[in-house]
């Protein structure tokens, strides 16, 4: 897939195959060409070259019935103002063949209380959660999640993740790009990170860029300060050094390294690459 | 290639999300109207900009001239009121439609749209049935008005009000079509105001709303009689004006015929222009 503005390559020969019933997680920094990715995806944007092919149609010739089997949360907000909760979520129930029950998602996104309030007058995490609940309304196969927790507190995140995941349970797939590595880290079966409008790195959180074999780092507070050693053995050393303090190591820590590590280093790379 | 759901078990069953009958355009049409009318008469500063500016200009222009019109046996005033009846017309669905979807397009509710199972005449419908709506209770307010200020008087034949809804039905389809063609051309939302109210504006002098149309050179009439507003108005003169009037017409009489034919041409041409340059999209969302 490409995409070309004037000079610009934003989408360069980008390889994507996102599987039935899985979360997939797109990461890049700013102007990676992400969310341009997505839009192609999402039958929002024309590709200049390439093959697309999303539940088996070409999304740049979207059919009303396939439209039916996709729901989309926008990255931007999308003013409803007048309207109350209610109304805006039956409203669009009603152009599905076989859309969810309109109050049961009003009180999945916990808004139920605010049901008959004006969209215009609620918080912006509430009306984030009004964009979900149209996104997912008309039960989609695919749903596309573009940042979709900006400006959520942590509490409505950890709520939202929860509905995510059950949406994902219940078999929908879910293609989602976030700023927020540990948005994706909790919720993808598998990510891309995609920097220069490339997919540099494919895989599961776990494994992505070699972390699972990465080598450990363990800490604590020697005689002398705080101590770190890098090691492949973790193990071992925490046992040595228990059988050094004789007992309890003072601010023992082992970690490996985030994912936010292994990303950032991807960054790094392919700007060094350029 | 890329590819999104390959392989894997398919999903019939799972989710039915897509499965089932699609609703009809027209069901649609009549929803998006519902939502459409609701969202006007829940904005106080859309609804009274769109009732009161018509009365207030009916107001001002046809306190200001009253005089009796020589041989015509009507007074300015009651020109104005009819007049003002096109143009209020033509204000609720060219100028409010034009500059809505501007700003709607602009808000991203469009490209939502654009996202949904929803055809885009369904779209167009419910538009068209909020400028019924809005269209009808101004008219009527104007009526109200005029015939308790502005010795406008009401028709008794019956032929006169079938006259008198024919043009209102078909200015406001014209108008509204044109109005949806004309979203298209502001870049964004803070640019549709003016972009639209200043050639509104033009063709309102031009079609003899604020100056008696027999009052202007001959060649700002012909190209006052391309555009729908100045058969409007002159449809609603020939119902609201005594026969005599109409030696005031540019052509010395009603010419219902020919209002009907350029109202309907319009409509026809308003629709191929609204099918081949409706974009639900921005100029800047590629």
């Amino acid at each position: 897939m490409r995409k070309v503005y004037g000079d610009h390559v934003a989408v360069d020969g980008l390889d994507l195959d996102i599987r039935r019933g899985e979360i997939f997680g797109i990461l890049g920094p700013n102007g990676a060409g992400k969310s341009t990715t997505v839009e192609i995806l999402e039958g929002h944007r024309k590709r200049d070259a390439g093959e697309v092919d999303v539940l088996g149609e070409d999304p740049g010739k979207a059919s009303r019935r396939w439209k039916s089997r996709i729901g989309i949360v926008w990255q931007n907000e999308i003013v409803i103002g007048d309207l109350k909760v209610a109304e805006a979520v039956r409203h669009f129930a009603s152009y599905f063949p076989n859309p969810r029950d309109p109050e049961e998602i009003i009180e999945l996104v916990g808004l139920t209380e605010k049901a008959n309030a004006r969209v215009g007058g609620l918080s912006g995490g509430q009306r984030r959660r009004v964009d979900v609940a149209i996104g997912v309304i008309g039960r989609p196969e695919l749903l596309f999640l573009d940042e979709p927790t900006t400006g959520f507190d942590p509490a409505a995140r950890r709520q939202f993740w929860d509905l995510i995941r059950s949406l994902a349970d219940g078999g929908t797939s879910i293609v989602l790009t976030s700023h927020y590595l540990d948005e994706v880290e909790a919720l993808a079966d598998r990510l891309a990170v995609v920097v220069k409008g490339k997919v540099v790195a494919e895989g599961d959180p776990a494994t992505l860029g070699g972390r699972a074999s990465a080598q450990a780092q363990v800490s604590w507070l020697g005689a002398d300060g705080p101590m770190t050693h890098r090691t492949d053995s973790p193990t071992t050393v925490v046992s040595e050094l228990a059988a050094y303090f004789k007992g309890e190591i003072p601010e023992l820590t082992v970690t490996r390294p985030s994912l936010e590590d292994i990303y950032l280093g991807l960054i790094k790379e392919q700007e060094t690459v350029a | 290639m890329t590819q999104t759901l390959a392989g894997g078990p398919t999903a019939s069953g799972l989710h039915a999300g897509g499965s089932g009958k699609l609703p009809g355009a027209f069901r649609l049409g009549l929803l998006r109207g519902g939502l459409e009318i609701k969202g006007f008469f829940r904005n106080p500063g859309a609804v009274v900009f769109t009732f009161a500016l018509p009365i207030m200009m009916m107001t001002m222009f046809a306190s200001i001239f009253h005089d009796k019109v020589e041989g015509a046996g009507v007074t300015v005033s009651q020109l104005y009121v009819a007049a003002m009846l096109g143009a209020g017309l033509m204000s609720t669905s060219f100028q409010a439609i034009a500059i809505g979807i501007a700003t709607e397009r602009e808000e991203g509710n469009l490209r939502r749209l654009a996202a949904m199972p929803i055809p885009r005449s369904s779209f167009f419908f419910g538009k068209l049935w909020l400028v019924l709506t809005t269209g009808i209770a101004e008219t009527a307010l104007l009526l109200a008005f005029g015939v308790s200020f502005f010795g406008l008087e009401l028709p008794s034949d019956p032929a006169k009000w079938f006259t008198f809804a024919w043009v209102l039905i078909l200015g406001l389809i014209a108008c509204s079509l044109l109005g949806i063609a004309m979203s298209s051309v502001p870049r964004d939302a803070k640019s549709a105001t003016p972009i639209v109210t200043l050639p509104f504006l033009v063709i309102q002098f031009i079609s003899g709303v604020y100056i008696p149309i027999n009052s202007m050179s001959g060649w700002m009439q012909n190209v006052g009689a391309f555009f729908p507003l100045k058969w409007m108005c002159q449809g609603f003169r020939s119902v609201f004006l005594p026969d005599q009037a109409k030696m005031l017409e540019q052509a010395g009489d009603w010419e219902l015929g020919r209002v009907a034919l350029v109202l309907g041409a319009w409509c026809i041409g308003g629709l191929v222009l609204c099918l081949t340059t409706f974009r639900w999209k921005g100029r800047r969302d590629g």
